[in-house]
Order: C-alpha cells, then sequence, then structure tokens
C-alpha cells in the first residue's frame, strides 16, 4: 500500500503554492520509486506553518512546514515518506505541535484531518451523529438541548441561540427558514470561512439539526462572494450530501424534508448585519431593516427565520452528539463552550485556535503567537473586526468573554484579534475605520451615511494641524452621535475604535500625518 | 484570467430564463451575468426588469449598491489588494502605494493596454499570512512589493506570435 501524504487545500495554503507542492511532491516520489497518495486535506489552521504537509505513519501523522516547492526533494530524501525528523522543516508528530496540543478542539475537532469532500472521512470522524441524535427528538427536544449547551451566537452579538430557535419555532407559518450568515467580513477572521472550505458537512449537519428543530425546510448559506473556493467546496459538499440522503426530501430516511443552497453576497460589507443580509437574499439592495419585527418572526420574504454565523451552527452537531452538558463545561460566566480566535495581521505564529472562554489575550498573543512578525515591541491589538477597540497593554490580560469585554467597551464580535506593531500610527487606523464605514454604509441612517464622511474629513483636519482642538471636541461628539442615533452597528459602532485610538493613544492625533511631532 | 465571453441580447436572456424562477433571484442572475461575460451590459437591464416584474431603477439601484458588480468590461486579469486591518499591519498600505505607482492606475481603473484591472477588497479570509491579493479567483499571501513585481510579470508574459 502506497504511503499517504496530505497536502492541505483551503486558501491559506494555496495561497502560499500547495498546489506547486503537491504536483512536486507526486512527480519525485515516483521517480524515486515511491508512490504515493496523496489526499488534499482540509488545514490544521496553523497558519503559519502552512503550507503544512504530513505524513502518515504506522505511528501517526508527522508534519512538516512551512513547506516550498523548492525543500521537496531534500525533504524526501531526508526520509519524509517514514516520518523521519532529520529536516529543519520536520516538526515531528502532528497532535504534539504545542500550539495544537493546548487547543480545546470541539467544534474544529476534525478540521485539516479529513478530506474535506469525502463523506465516509466525516462519518468515520463522527460525523452526521448529532443528526441522527436529533432526528429521534421532537423538535422542542433539540431546542432544548441547544438552550442547555449556553451557545451564544458567535458572529458577534452573542445572543442565545436557543431562545432564538424557541421563537422560531413557536412562530407558525407555511414555511421558515434557516439562513447561514456566511458573509465574514471583519478583517482578522477566517473560522468561517475553514469550516466551509476544510469541514462543509459540519456546517450542513447544523443547519439540517436547526431545521428540524423549528420545522423549518429550506436553508440558505448567504455566502460572501471573496470566498470563491468556499463556494466550490459547499457547492460540491452539498450535492454529494444530496446523494447520501444527508439532505433532500428524506433524512436519512425519516421522511422529513431539507433543502439547502449556497447564494452569493456581492461585496458589501453591511450583509453580514442580518436584515441587510436578508433584504440580500430576497435580490434587493442591502439596506437594514428597522427592528421590530424580528427576523424570528418576520424574516426572509417575511417568514420566521433563523439567521445564525457559521461558528454557531458549526457548533451544533457537537451539542447534539455529545449532549448540552459536555459543551457547556467549558468556558466561563454565562460565556459557555468554546471560542474560535483567529490570531492575525503583525504576529509570528497566526492562525486558528480555539480555546474555552476565559483565557486572556496577552496568553493567547505571546503564548500562541509568540508575539509580533517584525520583531518590534507590540503596541495595540484591535479584536473583533473593523468596528472592534484598539486595546493597549493595560488590557491585554482581558479574560477572553463577552461580559468582560463589554464592560470595556470592547467586543469579542467574531474572535479576531489583529496585532500591530510599535510603527502603527493610530490616528490612521482611526481614520481607515471611519472611512471603512463611508464606503461600506448602506446609507439609511443619517448618523453613519454622513457621520462616517465628516468624521474623515475632522480626523483629516486634526491630523493637518488645523484647529486641532477644536476638531478634536468635534470628533468626540460626532462619535458620540454616530453611536446613540444609528441604526444598526455599523455606524453604531464604529466610532468604538476611533474612540479607543482617540482614549489610548492620544499623542498619536497630536503629530502632523508626516509622523513629526507639533 | 478573464474568460468573458461576448454578449448578446438572445445570451442574455438564457441566463436569466435559467434563474428567474427562484426565489430572490436577482443577485444569482446578475452573478450569472457577470460571470459569463465578465461585467454586467446596461441592455441587460430592461431585459432583467421585464423578466422579475421589476423597474429597471430597482434593478440598476441593485447593481450600483454592491461593489462586485461592474457595469464595464474589466481588464484580462482582474488585481484585488486588500486594504483591511490585518494586511494594514503587514504593510498593505505601501503595497498599495507600490502598487498603483507600477500600474499607473487607481482603484477602479484599468491599465491601457487593457492588461490589469485594479480594485480594493476588504479582506480575502488570509489574514495571518497578509498582505493578501486576489489575482482572478486566486489568493496570494505574503505579497511584499516584489513578490507583486513578479507576479505582474508573469501574468503579462504572453507568447509572442511567431510567423510561418
Amino acid at each position: 500500500m502506497s504511503i499517504r501524504v496530505f497536502v492541505p487545500r483551503d486558501t491559506t495554503a494555496l495561497a502560499l503554492g500547495a498546489d506547486a507542492i503537491a504536483n512536486r511532491l507526486a512527480r519525485e516520489a515516483a521517480a524515486r520509486g515511491e508512490p504515493i497518495t496523496l489526499v488534499r486535506n482540509g488545514s490544521r489552521g496553523l497558519a503559519w506553518l502552512e503550507p503544512l504537509v504530513e505524513v502518515e505513519t504506522p505511528t501517526g501523522r508527522f508534519a512538516y512546514g512551512p513547506v516550498t516547492s523548492a525543500d521537496i526533494p531534500a525533504l524526501l530524501e531526508s526520509g519524509m515518506l517514514e516520518g523521519s525528523v532529520n529536516h529543519s522543516l520536520a516538526l515531528g508528530p502532528t497532535e504534539d505541535i504545542d500550539y495544537l496540543a493546548r487547543q480545546q478542539r470541539l467544534t474544529f475537532a476534525r478540521i485539516g484531518i479529513t478530506d474535506p469532500l469525502s463523506i465516509d472521512d466525516y462519518r468515520a470522524h463522527s460525523g452526521f451523529v448529532g443528526l441522527e441524535a436529533a432526528l429521534a427528538l421532537e423538535p422542542q427536544g433539540i431546542v432544548e438541548e441547544v438552550k442547555a449547551s449556553g451557545l451564544r451566537g458567535r458572529g458577534g452579538a452573542a445572543f442565545p441561540t436557543g431562545i432564538k430557535w424557541q421563537t422560531v419555532l413557536d412562530t407558525p407559518a407555511d414555511q421558515k427558514y434557516i439562513v447561514c450568515n456566511a458573509d465574514e467580513g471583519d478583517s482578522g477572521t477566517f473560522a468561517d470561512r475553514l469550516v466551509m472550505e476544510c469541514d462543509p458537512y459540519m456546517l450542513i449537519e447544523g443547519m439540517t439539526i436547526a431545521g428540524l428543530a423549528v420545522k423549518a425546510t429550506q436553508g440558505y448559506i448567504y455566502l460572501r462572494s471573496e470566498y470563491p473556493l468556499a463556494k466550490e467546496v459547499l457547492d460540491e459538499a452539498i450535492a454529494r450530501a444530496e446523494q447520501a440522503g444527508f439532505l433532500g426530501e428524506n433524512l436519512c430516511g425519516s421522511g422529513r424534508a431539507f433543502h439547502l443552497e449556497v447564494r452569493l453576497g456581492a461585496g458589501a460589507y453591511i450583509c453580514g448585519e442580518e436584515t441587510s443580509l436578508l433584504e440580500s437574499l430576497e435580490g434587493k439592495r442591502g439596506l437594514v431593516r428597522f427592528k421590530p419585527p424580528l427576523p424570528a418572526i418576520e424574516g426572509l420574504f417575511g417568514r420566521p427565520t433563523v439567521v445564525n454565523n457559521v461558528l454557531s451552527l458549526a457548533a451544533v452537531p457537537f451539542i447534539l452528539a455529545e449532549g448540552a452538558e459536555a459543551y457547556a463545561s467549558h468556558g466561563m460566566g454565562r460565556s459557555r463552550g468554546t471560542l474560535a480566535l483567529q490570531l492575525a495581521g503583525n504576529v509570528q505564529r497566526g492562525g486558528l485556535i480555539e480555546l474555552a472562554f476565559g483565557t486572556t489575550l496577552r496568553t493567547l498573543m505571546e503564548e500562541f503567537g509568540g508575539g509580533t512578525l517584525s520583531g518590534k515591541p507590540l503596541r495595540a491589538v484591535q479584536v473583533g473586526g473593523p468596528l472592534g477597540a484598539y486595546l493597549p497593554e493595560a488590557q491585554w490580560d482581558l479574560p477572553l468573554d463577552y461580559e468582560a469585554f463589554a464592560a470595556e467597551s470592547a467586543v469579542l464580535g467574531h474572535g479576531g484579534v489583529v496585532m500591530f506593531d510599535e510603527s502603527v500610527d493610530m490616528a490612521e487606523q482611526a481614520r481607515f475605520s471611519m472611512e471603512f464605514c463611508k464606503v461600506e454604509s448602506c446609507g439609511k441612517c443619517t448618523p453613519c451615511r454622513i457621520g462616517s464622511t465628516r468624521g474623515v474629513e475632522v480626523i483629516d483636519r486634526i491630523r493637518a494641524n488645523h484647529n486641532r482642538e477644536d476638531n478634536l471636541a468635534l470628533l468626540h461628539d460626532l462619535c458620540e452621535t454616530m453611536v446613540d442615533g444609528s441604526l444598526c452597528a455599523m455606524g453604531g459602532m464604529t466610532p468604538f475604535p476611533v474612540q479607543s485610538a482617540l482614549k489610548y493613544f492620544p499623542d498619536d492625533f497630536q503629530r502632523a500625518a508626516n509622523g513629526d511631532r507639533s | 484570467m478573464n474568460k468573458s465571453q461576448e454578449w448578446s441580447l438572445q445570451s442574455i436572456q438564457t441566463e436569466i430564463n435559467a434563474l428567474h424562477h427562484k426565489p430572490g433571484a436577482l443577485l444569482p442572475i446578475l452573478h450569472a451575468l457577470q460571470d459569463r461575460f465578465g461585467f454586467i451590459p446596461s441592455e441587460a437591464i430592461p431585459l432583467i426588469a421585464e423578466s422579475l416584474q421589476q423597474t429597471r431603477a430597482e434593478v440598476h439601484g441593485v447593481i450600483s449598491f454592491y461593489h462586485h458588480f461592474r457595469t464595464t468590461p474589466p481588464g484580462r486579469h482582474v488585481v484585488q489588494i486588500c486594504r483591511a486591518e490585518a494586511c494594514q499591519s503587514v504593510g498593505a498600505r505601501q503595497l498599495e502605494a507600490h502598487a498603483k505607482a507600477r500600474l499607473g492606475v487607481d482603484y477602479h481603473q484599468t491599465t491601457p493596454d487593457r492588461e490589469i484591472t485594479l480594485e480594493a477588497v476588504y479582506c480575502l479570509g488570509n489574514c495571518a499570512c497578509g498582505p493578501s491579493i486576489r489575482v482572478d479567483d486566486s489568493v496570494r499571501g505574503r505579497v511584499t512589493p516584489e513578490a507583486f513585481d513578479a507576479l505582474l510579470d508573469e501574468l503579462q508574459t504572453r507568447p509572442l506570435e511567431v510567423m510561418a
């Protein structure tokens, strides 16, 4: 039997040359008379080691990375196919890599291990066990299980998932929908992408369970157009799941139905806001709706709709398979279970880190991240995407917990952690926050639409030392207006990074844009 | 590479007919047209409006709302540079300035030889290995200005026609 060699094919591995590596490996191994079976697995989420090549041996999988195509001959020569560790890129047994071994992977337990599109692989790793458990329960029983798990929406708002499902279950209608928010637009986040590219059946299973729980028979995955590979993988996974009876008219022979379709967004950040997303799915401009009515009561096409983030839905199969208690036993306070953190930006060892709530930012950035990529001192960290505050060193000991962050006017959001070294100009970052809001505002409410444009202008005047003190006062006032007066989180939270920059990095606003102190 | 086909009223109508029965069909139709023709010809608007029983203003409003949809043909390749925070922290601003200077165009513009259309993008989901760019449908990571130049050379290398 030929040796199985794994070369990942998620976006990050491909962006760093994984295809060329796979081709060269196959060619060189054949030339050496050592035929291999190439498996294009998902990523383990250790982005800094990508492309991470693994070899299956009788004692487990051995890792090599980050590999370039030019390294292949020497790696083969060193005995890589036998799991040898006689090469500088050899990392030993994959599961023993500290970064991975220290995580608590519940949602991402399978990621990078399996071939993402293989249903056999998925089933061999506890796939569809949650669905089978759900099929044995009444809808209310499924909802109770999700409630008991303490799962809260992982998209950013952290609303209890079980309560949302209960509302949809309790609202009678001829048609209900499950909508997966896969418009992962926050900079520094890629956990949704990893789920979709590397373990798509988990999302399909989670959505199907949601459908059974609230009696919805149609689901849509609203996917951002910036993720072409995720689209390709999901479309293929849905087709195969239908073929195998895990989607469609007769789920696992139960006589119950659930249909699923991927819909592409079109480059609008605002469509990650749930009501804007629903408008977009209906074929309209992505204008934010007034709430109430809640989408759970009047959502897609006016029908009761569950709108959940990818990670919320992806957590559901584990909860149903292992029981609510197994999930709820992780975490702290009201933040139960695990959080998929994404360490990004100026970092030595970036990647996906799934941990129970409660770890500190410092642990994450230093022990996992290993400090900045540039080697310069770390200065600021933005948590929770472009609407999240910039945190100075004084706040790095905050535990990663929804309530602890909220108490400091910060947000965990979707778990993105973006690190900046000392070269960052925080006035420039504040300007970008306003500029981004200006580009992405849906335009429905005035504080967001006009406020962001004025925000860019005011910051430009401050940086040009034009009536600095007056303009700083004006910027504070503008931020307050946006926070209090905007219709949704876009305008309402854009001031968070701006205000945090003003509060914690005031010196950066006291110098001209060219960097000179005035 | 851009493999766009020439559009015709008939081929536009074929794309519309294949999708107009779907609930919320407008975005899928617009994607299908842009995927096939590289952009959405203005002549498509009345056809879509008619098929979906909407006004032309509604269709135009949707096209202009979304950054992804274009109404003019792109160059042979579309290059998107990520402008978001994670890439900024590892040099995206320098890369952006370099790319604009090297190509002699700003965002939403195409080089005079119609080779490269430059676009901004806000996150490609490759945030631990930036700066990131997308060339047509493939993402590239850790793109330094030098790597960007090498990529352009690769994209713009076309075999010369040899006279028999």
